[in-house]
């Protein structure tokens, strides 16, 4: 069913860029969406390799969260082994609030913000390219780490292939609800606090039904109606998120 | 080609229970500057941001070529620089100009021929964060260029260019008004514009009365 989905939204994406093309017929200039879509990610990844730090911070915040469980719990590694799903996605959630300020800060601060919503582009799909850059910088480093840290937290083998799992449907969905939060707040001076307030009760939802996946797998049942669940969650986001975010930009920098 | 027509109709600005402007209207055409005028705080730049669409008037209508302004051909034929110069401080002059094309439509000059239009030839490669704020209002401008667009709408683009650098964008906009583009800008500096038809509104005054 999932792949319908993803057919559909591409589908979308074809029509969209046809339409404008129709549209613009007169100017005989290209103008594709995709072409901007494309370039909106690239110059976000561009400027995250020039400033390292947003990408190394919440990773390192990621791993300290997460050595420092066995630090507190003590030599009890049964104990530990039985919550190591939840330590994981609980470190996980907290690091995906900590790096969304990064967003849209700094296109707010320097008027980047204005032009993005200026151009004849729908908004939405761009702002959609600035979440999966944003992805791409935080939350897939997580992904490449976390088994790592499973293993540390003395997960079983066969639960770390659907951990990652989780985290690969998971964190897509922190970034886009997280950017409808960031969006309403960034106009704001201090908006950290009610970021968070806003953000983490939409969190809860993929927080139970990844860090469940996880405990299943480890007892060695099914967890087809979870990540069922997470596929379903993320395909609404992806498709349902992008335009409040855009509407809510639109009132931020008013 | 059709002849293009920005009109603002009984337009009210209300800002903190202050009234800044009520009942403005205005008709600007192809070829024509609409300049801003006023003290500090009388809403010019409250009026700008009206025409971009990020602000609604609290009363009256925007139109461009008849059709209110919250619709996709609008911002196809527009362009903005406001206080912000919305650069990126750590991409390169041509890396930033590559985005902006990107987001719009590809216009009458290439990046190359806009930045030596602005006096910015050789700087393609240098990080924009090491230019000077002249450079950087300069490159801010080159996007104008750059990009298909009839209206420009500045604000204060005078600011922290030196004599030369005024003179060069008093000539970029005669040269767009004279290929059939409009302008609306504020500014404190006084523009000496030769054969363009320069219409002006004093927010002041229309306050006051």
């Amino acid at each position: 069913m999932g792949w319908m989905y993803y057919g559909l939204i591409y589908l979308f994406f074809i029509l969209n860029e046809r339409l404008y093309a129709l549209a613009n017929y007169k100017t005989q200039l290209p103008m594709t969406l995709s072409h901007a879509f494309f370039a909106i990610i690239r110059r976000d990844l561009v400027l995250a390799l020039r400033r390292r730090a947003e990408i190394a911070n919440p990773l390192l915040f990621f791993v300290l969260v997460i050595t420092l469980f066995p630090l507190g719990i003590g030599a009890q590694p049964h104990l530990l082994q039985a919550i190591a799903s939840g330590i994981i996605w609980v470190s996980a959630l907290l690091a995906a609030m900590l790096s969304l300020d990064s967003l849209f800060r700094s296109d707010f601060d320097d008027g980047c913000l204005e032009q993005i919503l200026l151009s004849p582009h729908p908004a939405s799909i761009l702002v959609l390219g600035k979440i999966i850059a944003h992805w791409l910088v935080t939350g897939l480093p997580l992904l490449i780490v976390a088994p790592l840290l499973a293993v540390f937290l003395g997960m079983p083998n066969h639960a770390i292939g659907v951990l990652l799992l989780t985290l690969l449907i998971g964190t897509p969905v922190l970034s886009l609800i997280g950017a409808i939060g960031v969006a309403l707040t960034v106009g704001l001076r201090r908006g950290g606090m009610i970021l968070s307030l806003l953000v983490l009760p939409l969190y809860v939802p993929v927080l139970i039904f990844a860090s469940n996946a996880v405990d299943m797998a480890s007892s060695g049942l099914p967890i087809h109606a979870q990540i069922n669940i997470l596929i379903s969650i993320l395909i609404m986001s992806l498709v349902l998120a992008p335009w409040p975010t855009a509407a809510a930009l639109k009132m931020s920098i008013n | 080609m059709t002849t293009h027509l920005l009109q603002g109709m009984a337009l009210s600005c209300i800002r903190d229970d202050r009234v800044l402007f009520s009942d403005l209207n205005f008709r600007l055409q192809s070829g024509q500057i609409l300049l801003l005028e006023g003290k500090n705080g009388s809403g010019k730049t409250s009026l700008l941001r009206i025409l971009c669409g990020f602000r609604e008037p609290d009363a009256g209508e925007v139109c461009w070529s008849n059709e209110a302004i919250n619709d996709g051909s609008y911002y196809a034929d527009m362009a903005y620089v406001g206080h912000l110069d919305g650069i990126k401080k750590e991409l390169t002059v041509l890396e930033n100009l590559k985005v902006a094309l990107a987001l719009g439509v590809a216009g009458q000059y290439s990046i190359s021929d806009a930045l030596k239009k602005v006096h910015l030839q050789g700087y393609d490669d240098v990080l924009v964060q090491v230019l000077s704020a002249g450079q950087k209002r300069r490159l801010s401008l080159a996007r104008l260029l750059i990009t298909h667009n009839i209206l420009w709408i500045l604000d204060e683009p005078f600011t922290s260019l030196d004599k030369q650098g005024i003179a060069l964008i008093e000539s970029l906009m005669m040269e767009h008004c004279a290929g059939g583009g409009m302008i609306v800008l504020t500014s404190h500096h006084d523009i000496t514009l030769h054969g363009v038809d320069v219409l002006r509104i004093n927010l002041s005054i229309l306050h006051s009365e």
